[in-house]
């Protein structure tokens, strides 16, 4: 379903800072996969989301999504099929518009349907509100407030209902709970694993909580300077330990693994 | 008294326009979009040269039309070539220059002398008497507040508003922002342009340097109006463009005729009103900032 090739980018080539974050990495992912990454600071975990998700083209190799190369479309065209959650919660809905008119946009990616000069309607509020009452937050009675108001769990719950409301092919999560309090993030995550097995999406999801990393999910990938160094999957993920984990790590990578935001348990 | 409201109601309705295009650009997209002089002028040579050979009507929309392409080029600047904003307007700019002389028949100053513009064909149909000018430039200037204001509430409309609050946003949303800057500095121009058409056809005169300062005028009068009106709903915000432009006009009246201070310092006055009324926000906070290291400079003490 997606398939990365021998995917290379190096960033300021040919300088002092030169920084190969992706090398010639390769991956295949299944339909319905829900798959964890970890990786220590500056391992190319975002840069392999950036790319994927086009924000900027590989160096070289090819990226192929259901069949259809993507290599070289721009974000704008991949977003149809794919959704993306970052670690900041403001980056994802536009402040100084109201809930209902964030969800508006996000239901363009389902494309023909709706005319570029409709305006948001009676059935479409209805909708919105459907949706929204799930998030259980209360937002469903807010449809004309500002975005900008919200709290960070709340603008990161309704950008998880931006991003899946018209369920999209591939879901690209990253650290998309690192900037919550528990609380909140334990209430996204929830949500996420809901939302997820109820639309059966597949996603990728970067997270540096090595508990959850385990524990969710059917296969974990660990990186380090731009690859893929641990692949875990099907039993032997089932009974995978995040002592394994940072094990395993030693063992592959020659060093301890370091991440200034890693966490062995919740 | 009468005759300073009537001049400050006629310019200030058709001077809304312009901050209408600035409401678009500079609050909107988020762009200073520079091209607005330039554009003023195209529409004032356009409509007053479509009048001169009998055309009044139509070169309000050829004025439109110009003013589209217009911004069409500035927005194709940034979005496909990588000119930075602001440089893309100037570069704009400077090009309409020499367009607006070829608008005029390479000259730098056209007049109409015998022929109908819309506002004498609307005098004679006697609507309004002696109110028809403002009248008839308040209901084009309604008419189109209305239509940008159903407009930024439509799928499109989203998408370009969303452009200029979380542009990364509007890409995840399966929209190319390239488009929307371009359909937002297009309809701005297009506006810019309609402003000029009337101002031209008004004073039945275009002059390839009607139209300098007009951007900074304009964002004046903008933020004078949501200064006095406050900057809340979207209807709010454009209800402000008319009047603040009103009240800038009955200023600009009342020291005409007073002569309080010289005309000439006019200018002067503008570029400190819109400087003062954009740094205010960080003057504020400095000002904070300042009494609280102060005050706990006491405290400590
Ligand atoms: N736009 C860029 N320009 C230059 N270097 C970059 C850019 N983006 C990423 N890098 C570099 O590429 C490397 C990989 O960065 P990346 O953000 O992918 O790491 P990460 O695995 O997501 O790390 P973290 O856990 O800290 O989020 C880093 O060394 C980073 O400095
Ligand atoms: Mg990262």
């Amino acid at each position: 379903m997606l398939d990365l090739i021998e995917v290379s980018k190096t960033f300021e080539p040919g300088t002092v800072n030169e920084k190969k974050a992706l090398d010639r990495l390769s991956l295949h992912v299944d339909k319905g996969d829900f798959i964890t990454i970890v990786g220590s600071n500056g391992a190319g975990k975002t840069t392999l989301f950036n790319a994927i998700a086009g924000n900027f083209l590989a160096d070289r190799g090819r990226i192929v999504l259901n069949g259809q190369d993507i290599t070289f479309l721009p974000v704008h065209q991949r977003s149809r099929q794919i959704g993306r959650l970052f670690q900041d919660p403001l980056k994802g809905t536009a402040p100084h518009m109201t809930i209902e008119e964030n969800l508006a946009l996000a239901y363009r990616r389902a494309g023909g349907k709706t005319s570029l000069f409709s305006r948001i309607s009676s059935q479409d509020r209805r909708q919105f509100r459907e949706a929204l009452k799930e998030l259980d937050m209360g937002l469903e009675n807010r449809l004309t407030t500002p975005v900008g108001t919200l709290s960070g769990g709340q603008r990161q719950a309704l950008t998880l209902l931006m991003a899946t409301i018209v369920p999209p092919a591939l879901l690209l999560l990253d650290e998309h709970t690192a900037a919550l309090d528990p609380g909140a993030a334990e209430k996204i995550m929830a949500l996420t694993e809901q939302i997820v097995s109820r639309d059966k999406v597949t996603c990728l999801m970067i997270t540096h909580n090595l508990q959850q990393a385990v524990s969710i999910g059917n296969r974990t990938l660990m990186m380090e300077n731009g690859r893929i160094i641990l692949d875990i999957s099907g039993e032997e993920h089932s009974r995978l330990t995040a002592e394994d984990l940072i094990r395993r790590f030693r063992e592959t990578a020659g060093r301890s693994f370091d991440n200034d935001r890693i966490l062995l348990s919740d | 008294m009468l005759y300073v409201t009537q001049t400050a109601l006629l310019l200030g309705c058709i001077y809304a326009i312009v901050s209408l295009a600035l409401f678009i650009s500079f609050r909107i997209l988020n762009i200073a979009d520079l091209t607005t002089d330039g554009c003023f002028v195209l529409g004032m040579a356009v409509s007053v040269s479509a009048s001169v050979h009998g055309h009044p009507v139509l070169g309000l929309f050829l004025a439109m039309l110009a003013g589209c392409a217009a911004g069409a080029v500035t927005a194709l600047l940034q979005t496909r070539c990588g000119v930075p904003a602001i440089l893309a307007g100037i570069v704009t700019n400077t090009g309409l220059y020499t367009m607006n002389l070829m608008a005029m028949g390479w000259s730098s100053n056209i007049n109409i002398l015998k022929q109908e513009t819309v506002y004498t064909l609307f005098r004679s149909t006697g609507i309004g008497g002696s109110w028809y000018n403002i009248l008839l430039s308040f209901v084009i200037m309604a008419l189109f507040m209305v239509i940008i204001r159903l407009f930024l509430a439509t799928r499109l409309g989203l998408s370009v508003r969303a452009t200029g609050d979380n542009p990364d946003m509007v890409a995840a949303s399966s929209i190319d922002p390239r488009k929307t800057i371009l359909i937002g500095l297009v309809i701005a121009n297009s506006l810019t342009a309609l402003a000029g058409a009337l101002i031209g056809q008004m004073q039945k005169t275009a002059d390839i340097n009607g139209g300098t300062g007009i951007v900074v005028i304009g964002l004046a009068c903008l933020i004078i109006g949501e200064t006095v009106i406050g900057r809340g709903s979207l209807t709010r915000n454009i209800i402000a463009c008319f009047i603040g432009n009103f009240v800038y006009r009955m200023i600009y009246a009342v020291i005409l005729q007073t002569r309080i201070i010289p005309v000439d310092c006019l200018k002067l006055m503008t570029a400190l009103i819109v400087a003062l009324a954009i740094a205010l926000p960080t003057i504020r906070e400095n000002a904070a900032l300042y009494r609280r290291i102060r005050e706990e400079g006491h405290r400590n003490a």
